[in-house]
């Protein structure tokens, strides 16, 4: 199961993601720079990603809380979701996603 | 809960100063207690806890050994049940700025000019001072200050301008709602038509903005246009009209905080990733006498837990008793059996 993910200097990883893992955990696995500060109880907004293309559509909906966070995310666009909320699935397979500026 | 917080600028000298009021460091004023170590804590928010009292007061732990359950902000207020007996001093809302050696240990100063003088130094930081949020938008930090902050601290600099508040939490309603009387106009901009905020202040906003006195904008900030510091238009972007300017002379971003190391990065520690390698047998940095505990410190092996913490601390007082109390011996001592430690307690 692919996870593709675009850091801040436009460099793309391909990442192994696993079943059950959350998208956050499996970028920070790969100790790329994402701050998921709270270590992913939807609590802090800095998971932040922008989903690519298609998949926005094809993720599971968005729960209450996980919305109501992003008002804590800077930057939000209208394919953010925060990392920590994707939970990983053969159906994600090849998930792409971008990694959102952090706060300076 | 009574908490002995003392006002800023003071000058004060205890046995260990305790940079962060989170829970490791809470445990740490236990174990230290234990020993008869005095500590003074210092921290960035206003209140104890750290992470769990800012980000997860609600949110339920299940790893602290023999409590199936608590939350963040349980276990932050059953920690200062327990340490109430050694009654540590809190120096809260401030910021740890430098470190000094002195003659006999180590002056930390805050910057709320509080000064701390102690023999040992314990930074317990966690992921570092909570700060506020900055939106990464281009060029921001040069009116920073002078159109732009994070939070407002005069109310009075916001008279008559035109005012944008950014965000939908409780800080961005309830600064739109306490700011409109006195702006000349106040936009409140926000990614979506829908609020995280207190259902009340909400439908406050909304109600002056049916009768014109405020704007609301669902939009993003693309830019600021203005020069030398003074901010003069604000670009947005939005689905429905795309690029487009609105009239600005100030912005309040409010997006909640993040965790920055801040100052503690310039204590002469050494540091790896921003982390504070130490010990596993004392917990000390590469400075004799200041100790890292919890969250902030690595070693082989760490893992960033509470209760990893918990025994750091442990560990920590042993060696900080050492420094503090070189001429006597340590003793090791049960809470069960030893009426000593009950009567430090106060349990006896």
């Amino acid at each position: 199961m692919k996870l593709f993910v675009t850091d801040r200097h436009g460099k793309v990883h391909e990442l192994e993601a696993r079943k059950e893992w959350s998208a956050m955990e499996v970028i920070r696995d790969a100790n790329l720079p994402l701050a998921a500060e709270c270590g992913g109880a939807c609590a802090c907004a800095t998971c932040h990603v922008y989903v690519e293309g298609e998949w926005k559509d094809r993720l599971p909906e968005q729960q209450q809380q996980e919305i109501d966070m992003l008002d804590f995310g800077v930057a939000v666009e209208e394919n953010s979701r925060l990392s920590c909320q994707i939970k990983m699935s053969e159906d994600l397979d090849g998930l792409t996603v971008t990694l959102a500026p952090e706060s300076l | 809960m009574a908490v002995n917080a003392v006002p800023a600028g003071g000058q004060h000298k205890t046995d260990v100063v305790i940079i962060g009021a989170g829970p490791i460091a809470l445990f740490a004023v236990f174990e230290l207690g234990l020993l008869d170590l005095k500590a003074h804590l210092i921290d960035i928010l206003d209140r104890p806890g750290g992470q769990c009292a800012e980000l997860y007061p609600e949110k339920p732990i299940y790893d602290i050994p023999g409590i199936v359950e608590v939350s963040g902000q349980g276990l932050t207020d059953r920690l200062m049940d327990q340490i109430k007996p050694f009654g540590p001093t809190f120096h809260f809302s401030q910021m740890a700025e430098a470190l000094e050696k002195t003659a006999e240990g180590w002056r930390v100063t805050t910057d709320a000019g509080t000064q701390v003088e102690a023999r040992v130094v314990v930074i317990a930081a966690g992921g570092g001072s909570f700060t506020p949020k900055k939106p990464p938008i281009p060029g921001i930090e040069s009116y920073e200050n002078t159109s732009v902050f994070y939070a407002v601290r005069k109310m009075d600099r916001f008279r008559d301008k035109i005012v944008v508040i950014a965000g939908g939490g409780d800080s961005a309603l309830d600064w739109t709602l306490n700011l409109q009387p006195i702006a000349k106009k106040l936009l409140l901009v926000h990614h979506r038509d829908g609020f995280r905020a207190a259902p009340d202040s909400v439908n406050k906003m909304r109600a002056l903005v049916a009768e014109g006195k405020m704007e609301f904008h669902v939009a993003g900030i693309k830019s600021l246009i203005g020069a030398n510091g003074q901010l003069e238009a604000v670009a947005l972007n939005n689905k429905e009209r795309g690029d487009y300017q609105v009239a600005a002379e100030m912005l309040l971003p409010f997006f909640g905080l993040t965790m920055k190391l801040g100052p503690v990065a310039n204590f002469g520690i050494g540091l790896h990733e921003n982390l504070i390698p130490v010990d596993t047998e004392k917990f000390e940095t590469s400075e004799k006498s200041i100790f890292a505990i919890g969250d902030i410190n690595t070693y082989p092996g760490k893992l960033k837990l509470i209760l990893s913490g918990f025994h750091e601390g442990a560990l920590m007082a042993q060696q900080a008793f050492r420094c503090c109390r070189p001429d006597e011996k340590l003793r090791f001592q049960y809470t069960t059996s030893s009426t000593s430690l009950q009567k430090k307690l106060g349990v006896l």
